[in-house]
């Protein structure tokens, strides 16, 4: 197979695959969740399930201020990576092409120094985290494989591309194959590992706020 | 209560819901729950996060709720749930958790984690993984009706004691009252000076009331355990009561526990909505005080805080009630750090002060109370939770500082207008 049928394939067929298995996975993973359903709250409500739950899912991104003393480093660093993925991902003039080519409308890019300068520093900042993850007691206790294979899918991509973005050390259309590949590989794993908070999160931000919010307590 | 390792997976089995689910499929391992809890800031034990509590209950979603999981499971990849493991897990479980909360307002997916672990526990009961202490707690519960062991004769006895103090009658299975009141056996054993407030605090406000000679006791130990089964048949025989009463408002003591199982779990467990309401006795006073009915006279001089029983602030919902309280009698009301519904949990609900293997770590993890109480410096603490307040005495002495504990309905009491 040549550079370019390589690259053809990882573009054409593979990236279908791999977006099969995604959506699947996703709806598969949220309609197990959905199916189970809850029991109706029989208790005298003092306050409002739904605007609460919703108002969590919104305020919940801002821990209170001991919660920020004590875990700064956590709280820091993943507010610059989760910011970092989301303008790499969505506001990278190319990237923007190919969603067009997907969904039929593009939006703004941010200027690609910009985004190449947050690529950098979301890389350092997952280099911290797996540093921090191996190292701080509590988490080394709490982790398991899978949380180091979602750390490598989701900084690999960040890597691939950035190596593809300068074209260090191979060809470009070989370069580009590698990164799309990656991004393959991180859309396979995404619906069966805790990938899946990017969806979850907001079930589960509503579930807890809509436990709080029933007994008139502000979460 | 025959226990085993299948009745104890099917129960976490039935534990699992929608939300169950979603709190799992979110969870990021990030670790922030640690800090939020008080027997891990202070013993600095990583197995004491409180996520990793959960452990028991999310080996179970995933090997049975989840694609991979089932998959995982046809192949005898996934991992087991065993006595062993479960050994293992009961420290944590049920010695290192208070079921406070604090873990559920902090953690950034929004997860519940203390009802994931308060679920856990139905599981490790079922499997017998549940400490000596509160497994006696509940056979007292359920056989004599008090975890304590407290039968009717000693309420009457003190009941006695009361009328005779106070000249008040206290009244006993009057039929159409506004309001039954419930009592914990330690306010019954150590506290009776609550039934005293409460009796002149009504006598002031002008409102029937009365006490079951059927049902009086508030707490309820099946909570505490992991036990809906039992828990279920505590709440029944209140609801019977208050029923046979015909009674408007039942009342929950000052118990922290005992307000969360009967208002927000009661009706679930039974699996009907009451008849009456119920209430915390703070929302009742905080009632009279609204409608001008609570009179009050002179002013504590001292330095007051308030301490938040965790089941009636953060899981309950009481937080504004007893601040306004406070501020009829105090000019000189003083919060400490996190107060309200971030505050620290004591170090003894959820069953730890009944589990007498925990009693070392409650203790050491007091720390964190005196670590607040150290920075407001007050003269005296107001609670509103017999628990609490057993174990603040306990703390406060083990830590050499010499603090009194107040109960704000007694206070209240005290400040009676003629």
């Amino acid at each position: 197979m040549s550079e370019i049928e390589f690259l053809n394939w990882v573009r054409g067929p593979g990236f279908q695959i791999a977006i099969i298995i995604f959506v699947a996975g996703v709806i598969i993973r949220l309609g197990e969740i959905l199916v189970l359903g809850r029991k109706q709250n029989l208790a005298e409500a003092k306050g409002s399930e739904m605007s609460s739950g919703l108002r969590t899912i919104v305020t919940r991104s801002i821990p209170d201020k001991d919660t920020f003393k004590r875990s700064t480093f956590t709280v820091v660093s993943g507010y610059i990576f989760h910011i970092g993925l989301f303008v790499t991902i969505f506001l990278f003039a190319p990237h923007i092409l190919m969603f067009k080519d997907i969904v039929g409308f593009g939006w703004p890019a941010l200027p690609t120094a910009v985004v190449d300068a947050m690529a950098i520093v979301t890389i350092i900042a997952l280099l911290a985290m797996l540093v921090h993850r191996m190292r701080d007691t509590v988490l080394k206790f709490l982790s398991t494989r899978e949380d180091y294979l979602v750390w490598l899918v989701t900084t690999a991509p960040l890597i691939t591309g950035y190596i593809a973005f300068h074209r260090i050390g191979m060809t470009a259309p070989t370069l580009l194959a590698i990164h799309i590949l990656s991004v393959e590989l991180l859309l396979i794993i995404f619906p069966f590992t805790k990938l899946m908070h990017t969806f979850t999160i907001f079930l589960s931000r509503w579930y807890g706020g809509a436990i709080s919010g029933y007994r008139g307590v502000e979460s | 209560m025959s226990a085993s390792l299948d009745k104890g997976i099917n129960a976490l089995k039935g534990q699992i819901d929608s939300s169950v689910a979603a709190f799992f499929s979110s969870c990021t391992h990030c670790g922030m729950c640690a800090e939020a809890c008080l027997f891990y800031t202070e013993t600095g034990s990583p197995t004491a996060t409180p996520i990793s509590k959960t452990e028991p209950l999310r080996r179970i979603w995933k090997s049975e709720f989840t694609l991979m999981g089932r998959i995982g499971k046809l192949f005898g990849l996934n991992k087991k749930v065993d006595d062993e493991f479960l050994t293992q897990w009961e420290t944590s479980v049920y010695d290192n958790c208070t079921l406070c909360g604090r873990c559920s307002m902090v953690c950034p997916v929004g997860n519940d984690i203390a009802l994931m672990i308060r679920k856990t526990r139905e599981g490790m009961a079922a499997a017998g993984h549940a400490p000596e202490g509160l497994i006696g707690a509940t056979k007292r519960a359920v056989t004599i009706g008090s975890p304590m062991g407290v039968k009717l004769p000693a309420l009457q006895a003190q009941i006695k004691h009361v009328e005779n103090d106070t000249g008040l009658k206290i009244p006993v299975d009057v039929q159409g009252a506004d309001y039954m009141l419930l009592l914990s056996s330690m306010e019954i054993m150590n506290f009776p000076e609550f039934i005293e407030a409460t009796a002149k605090i009504f006598k002031h406000v002008g409102v029937s009331w009365t006490i079951s000679s059927q049902a009086f006791e508030a707490t309820n130990s099946g909570i505490q355990i992991g036990v809906s089964d039992i828990a279920a048949e505590l709440v029944q025989r209140i609801v019977d009561a208050a029923e046979k009463l015909k009674v408007k408002t039942v009342i929950s003591p000052e118990c922290g526990h005992a307000y969360m199982a009967l208002r927000w779990d009661g009706p679930n467990l039974i699996g009907k909505p009451f008849t009456f309401k119920v209430r915390h006795i703070l929302e009742v006073l905080d009632y009279f005080r609204e409608d001008g009915r609570l009179n009050i006279t002179g002013k504590e001089e001292q330095r007051i805080t308030y301490h938040d029983p965790c089941q009636i602030s953060r899981r309950g919902g009481v937080i504004d009630q007893p601040r306004k309280l406070i501020n009829m009698f105090s000019d000189n009301f003083v919060e400490m750090p996190d107060a309200g519904k971030m505050n620290w949990c004591c170090g003894a609900g959820g069953g730890v002060s009944s589990n007498e293997r925990a009693d070392e770590v409650r203790l050491k993890v007091f720390q964190r109370k005196k670590d607040q109480l150290d920075e407001v410096k007050p003269d005296a603490i107001i609670s509103a939770c017999s628990n609490c307040r057993i174990h603040l005495e306990d703390g406060l002495e083990e830590y050499n500082m010499d603090i009194p504990l107040m109960s704000l309905t007694e206070t209240i009491a005290e400040h009676l207008e003629e």
